[in-house]
């Protein structure tokens, strides 16, 4: 369980400070896909790069598994980032590593034996329907491919927790609907608790089980999706559903043309 | 064919020397020009504002000593620091005596372009390593240094071409080297033909090395 208390998050700059989170209040039960939706520059990256401290929160804290995390540094923090697996809009793949030492990657830091990093590397593959790829480089694979291997390697050290960043932004709707496909799959075979940052609404529903849209780094609505899309209660969330719909019509209109 | 016979015969001893004595110059001070300007680079890099440990005092301090050492002209330095020369090699004369200026000119050169090829390496890569629990250290060697090693190796031959240009001028403490060759003879005693000779060499050594650089460069990079 993750939960996140009175979060805070601050950022000096020169033009001044900006409060990219205000009071976040969240509990993300295990087994959960949980997601965070809002418009870009909500504060949704944010959020999630506090779960594993990419961000240091300003004030606030948060709890997982009963253990409040927010201070931690050093080895605990390595440790605290190794258990929790990461993915990225653009996939951050190693250029010049193939794709059996990208997903060896994170095991290479925990300085595993080579021939256990790689059993673990080439069953993750298959287990992705990336066997077969293992030699190649990631600038010879496609975007969904190479959001495939992306999870493998975020899969390699058995993390409980996976924070998805806009994973599927960057990828065509058939491969999203793959792509997605998977993570639930992993959710359900592995009980991999996922936290989805996404701007689409149609994301959101797909795969989440509860989401909470944030507004100008507040929490504007939480709640199970079926119901948050329903019946919606702030503006913004009925404005993303509007762009959402809009967007849908627009790309029906595309086709047709 | 009788003249280039008769003077391969006159200068081909004079010029294989030459040639050596430039290589030997060139190749070691480039080696001790990275064994100080790669840490230096990687300090610059990590300790910068957006870096992985920000410290302003030391980036501050490092960006301006090797300012500093880039805006000293070579030949200026190559006296200056006689006696700093002395006390690392115990003369300030020969092949010796240039390395350590050539080294102190390029390290500083070096540490700018090892910072370049570092910056260029995409902060997603960064995050994502982090992402994984990376130490500040694994960051360096496993992200930032063997992601941007083809920028690097560009950046090898940049230096070794630099520093072979740099060598001809270290005949004024007596280095000797193809350089020294083209100014004593061609230009002292109106030579022309050796002035040629070793200026020929020049440019072909600087193309093979050149070339060498770019091609395997090239082989190492997996990015298209």
């Amino acid at each position: 369980m993750i939960e996140i208390k009175d979060l805070n998050k601050v950022f000096e700059g020169r033009g001044g400070s900006h409060h990219a989170l205000r009071d976040v209040n969240l509990t993300i039960e295990d087994g959960d896909i949980f997601g965070i939706i809002g418009q870009s520059g909500a504060g949704k990256s944010t959020l999630v790069r506090c779960i594993n401290l990419l961000e240091r929160p300003t004030s606030g804290s948060i709890v997982i598994d009963g253990k409040d995390i927010t201070d931690y540094q050093g080895r605990d923090l390595l440790d605290l980032r190794a258990g929790i697996g990461m993915i990225f809009q653009h996939f951050s793949l190693f250029q010049q590593r193939t794709v059996l030492q990208n997903v060896m990657f994170p095991l290479e830091l925990r300085k595993e034996p080579k021939a256990k990093r790689e059993a673990r590397a080439r069953e993750l593959l298959e287990a992705v329907g990336m066997a077969g790829y293992e030699e190649r480089y990631p600038s010879e694979l496609s975007g969904g491919q190479q959001q495939r291997v992306a999870i493998a390697r975020a899969l390699a050290n058995d993390p409980k927790i996976m924070l998805c960043d806009e994973a599927t932004s960057a990828l065509d709707t058939r491969t999203t609907v793959a792509i997605l496909n998977l993570l639930k799959e992993i959710n359900e075979k592995l009980g991999v608790t996922m936290v989805v940052i996404t701007h689409s609404l149609a994301v959101a529903q797909k795969i989440c089980n509860r989401v909470a849209v944030i507004d100008y780094g507040e929490v504007v609505e939480e709640g199970r999706t079926v119901e948050v899309f329903a019946n919606p209660q702030s503006s913004v969330t009925r404005e993303l559903i509007e762009h959402d719909t809009l967007s849908a019509v627009v790309d029906v209109k595309k086709e047709a043309e | 064919m009788e003249f280039l016979a008769s003077f391969f015969d006159q200068y081909g001893m004079l010029l294989l020397d030459g040639t050596v004595d430039t290589l030997v110059m060139t190749v070691l001070s480039t080696l001790f020009a990275y064994v100080i300007g790669v840490p230096v680079g990687v300090l610059l890099v990590v300790t910068s504002p957006n870096g992985l440990r920000p410290h302003k005092a030391l980036n501050t301090v490092l960006g301006w000593i090797v300012n500093i050492g880039r805006s000293i002209p070579f030949i200026i330095l190559l006296v200056a620091i006689i006696p700093f020369t002395r006390l690392v090699v115990g003369t300030s004369l020969g092949v010796p005596g240039a390395i350590v200026p050539l080294v102190v000119t390029a390290a500083p050169f070096v540490a700018r372009m090892v910072e370049q090829s570092l910056e260029e390496v995409d902060g997603g890569l960064v995050e994502a390593a982090q992402s994984f629990g990376a130490s500040t250290w694994q960051i360096v060697s496993k992200v930032y240094l063997r992601e941007s090693l083809p920028s690097l190796i560009r950046g090898v031959s940049i230096t070794f071409v630099t520093l072979f240009g740099y060598s001809a001028m270290a005949g004024t403490v007596g280095a000797g080297g193809l350089g020294d060759i083209a100014i004593r003879y061609g230009y002292q005693r109106y030579q022309t033909d050796v002035m040629i000779a070793a200026v020929i060499l020049c440019v072909v050594l600087v193309q093979v090395f050149q070339t060498a650089g770019d091609v395997l460069a090239r082989k190492i990079d997996k990015r298209r």
